[in-house]
């Protein structure tokens, strides 16, 4: 049994200019002690998918549905109190940007004592001698004193380390990666990259990471779920995504990733991702895809699994004969590129 | 911290230098003859140059502030008072605690009223209560408060008897002379001048913590907090109001410095013989040294309480102890 079970997750929010369908029927699952990574270009629902399943986006004007299973229950129908011993303990999420995601007047020591104490009822001393621990295992020097600093007095990298060690302090089954590298140096990126690894390895969470970045993908994941404009639109293991793309999303994406050899050319997709307000009827790529026909215009195409492989799925209408022939090329093209 | 303290504090000394240079420019040497002021109507021009020696007034400018200076800081002597003779130093620090009374009581009613309604129109954000709030605070912000005072008088106190319609009662219990005192009666008569100069200042600050608690709420760390299982309540007190509150803290210093000024209206209209009164009473009279000294005293405290607010701000917020 899988550790997280999403099912056709729609989440919406009421805008004064209307209503917004963020996330439109997602599904997947996240086993114990893999990555799941989602991908996809800013604004396609990545971070409302994780928001929803946390219970974290703002109820005024949100309307979720759907069912998200985690250890025998359903997160979208648990009562609040009972929610808010999940998140921190069984879940825990980390945040795009390490700048603003501490509390700037309290002591990181302090922050993280209370991501113990909220969980467990443990005297200070022991919680505060947890939070050096977990400081040490993320790598910060001189633990015993950073622990008495203020966020300001951090790093952009050393601060993200500390939402890592906040994030695991409590062991969480599900530890949630909104885009953690992204607001860090390429050289940050990488080491912050290898610690989530080693500390998978060492507390053995699943982890969900959203990210807009292949070259991380790479790096981490196990599943892979590419999201555009509010769906999935295709998702399968690591090497099925990376090997064998079945949708020319992906294989834009793809040929977007920039590569150290001589003379590789840059493919960016043309365009932005359509307005989630009005989205485009038919498939919502298709006015940015080179390979679209009459019937892309006018019919979403469903999401189906490969002929060969049911758990690789995808949502176009090309034949097959069409994606086997772009899958080969772009993966050719990689291969050339590569150093 | 400490370096942060002794920096503020030699702030603080040029401040007070320029501070009284500046008044002491203003009401002793821009006065065509302060000498035959202080001297009276029948002094002679011999009584008058013996009372200019004896201010000072024959030596160079710069002697008199320094004289005045010396007095001031060394003998905490503020001179006498032209009309009767008294010394300036007990008028005014007889008059203060009356101020003080006045200021810091309305500090407390207007805060009780702007932090509750403030985060409940934050947190409900166009509900009923927030349109009914926010409507107050328009008409908190319209109205005179030398108009309200007037009307609150009338009515509170003269028609329907509830509160009295002025005077002041001291703290510490009554003077010999005096027909009330002690903390009851100082309430008592209180109440009404509290209310009235709160109101103002209740509707800026209501609308002001409104917009700072918004603020805050969409602030990364406070998802950060709550992503960590923190509970609604604890995520509003610890996480919300501790930051949503440096910027009130810093307006509350300056007003309370201009509340001290604007105490001279209500003063007035409820015959509390604060440190407004005193000082409008001596301008009426050409009283300068009385005027003087009100206004050195209360640049002083305003001074002072600049200081402890810069400091409360540096321990409220972290970020401000470095720079």
């Amino acid at each position: 049994m899988p550790l997280l079970d999403v099912r056709d997750l729609k989440t919406s929010f009421k805008t004064d200019d209307g209503v917004v369908q963020a996330v439109d029927g997602i599904s997947f699952t996240v086993e114990k002690g893999q990555t799941l990574a989602i991908v996809g270009e800013s604004g396609c629902g990545k971070s409302v998918t994780c928001l929803s399943i946390m219970g974290l986006n703002p109820h005024q004007n949100t309307t979720t549905s759907g069912v998200a299973m985690f250890k025998d229950r359903d997160l979208l129908t648990l009562p609040q109190d009972e929610m808010r011993k999940v998140r921190g303990a069984e879940i825990s999420m980390i945040f795009q940007d390490p700048m603003t995601s501490l509390n700037p007047v309290h002591t990181i020591g302090r922050q993280l004592i209370e991501a113990v104490q909220l969980h467990e009822n443990v005297p200070k001393q022991a919680a505060r001698r947890r939070a050096l621990e977990m400081v040490k295992a993320v790598g910060i020097p001189r633990p015993d004193a950073r622990l008495d600093d203020y966020p300001h007095q951090f790093s952009g990298g050393m601060r993200q380390r500390v939402m890592i060690a906040m994030s695991l302090i409590n062991n969480p089954d599900l530890l949630i990666a909104d885009e953690p590298t992204t607001a860090l140096d390429v050289t940050t990126q990488a080491q912050i990259l290898k610690l989530m690894n080693e500390l998978q390895r060492d507390f053995g969470s699943a982890i969900i990471l959203i990210t807009h970045d292949l070259g991380v993908v790479a790096e981490t994941a196990d599943d892979v779920l590419v999201m555009y404009a509010a769906k999935a639109i295709e998702q399968g293991d690591y090497s099925d995504t990376f090997y064998r793309p079945r949708h020319p999303y992906t294989w834009g994406l793809l040929s977007s990733l920039p590569r150290l050899a001589l003379g590789a050319e840059l493919k960016p997709i043309p365009g932005s991702p359509p307005s989630l307000l009005r989205p485009p009827p038919g498939c919502r790529f298709h006015l940015r895809c080179p390979y679209a026909f009459d019937r892309c215009r006018t019919d979403v195409p469903p999401l189906v699994p490969a002929p060969d492989d049911p758990d690789h799925l995808d949502a176009c209408h090309l034949d097959e004969q069409a994606k086997q022939r772009g899958a080969e090329e772009i993966v050719g093209r990689m291969k050339v590129g590569s150093p | 911290m400490i370096r942060y303290i002794i920096r503020r504090l030699l702030w603080a000394v040029v401040l007070f230098v320029s501070v009284t240079l500046a008044t002491y420019l203003i009401f002793y040497i821009i006065p065509v003859d302060p000498a035959r002021l202080a001297a009276g109507k029948a002094a002679t021009p011999h009584d008058v140059q013996v009372v200019a020696h004896r201010l000072y007034l024959d030596k160079p400018i710069w002697e008199q502030y320094l004289h005045f200076l010396d007095r001031l800081v060394l003998h905490l002597d503020l001179g006498r008072s032209y009309a009767n003779r008294q010394d300036v130093g007990p008028t005014v620090l007889n008059a203060a605690p009356i101020t003080a009374s006045l200021v810091l009581g309305a500090v407390v009613v207007w805060m009780m009223i702007a932090i509750p309604v403030g985060v409940y129109s934050a947190l409900r954000p166009r509900s009923v209560g927030d349109r009914i709030a926010m409507t107050g605070v328009l008409t908190g912000i319209s109205v005179h408060p030398v108009w309200l005072g007037l009307i609150a008088s009338y009515f509170l106190g003269y028609k329907l008897d509830l509160f009295p319609i002025q005077g002041y009662c001291h703290f510490t219990g009554a003077a010999p002379g005096e027909p009330c005192g002690g903390p009851v009666d100082w309430l008592y008569h209180l109440i009404v001048p509290w209310t009235v100069f709160a109101v103002l200042y209740a509707a800026f600050y209501v609308r002001m913590i409104r917009s700072t608690v918004l603020d805050t709420l969409n602030e990364d760390y406070v998802r950060t907090a709550r992503a960590k299982g923190a509970p609604e309540r604890r995520v509003l007190v610890h996480h919300v109001l501790r930051n949503a509150m440096l910027p009130v803290v810093t307006m509350l210093g300056m007003d309370v410095a201009l509340a001290l000024g604007g105490a001279v209206l209500l003063e007035q209209v409820f015959g509390l013989p604060g440190l407004g009164y005193v000082a409008l009473h001596s301008l009426f009279q050409f009283d300068y040294p009385v005027t003087l000294g009100v206004v050195v005293f209360a640049s002083i405290l305003v001074i002072v309480f600049n200081l402890v607010v810069d400091l409360l701000y540096a321990w409220v917020d972290p970020r401000i102890r470095l720079a």
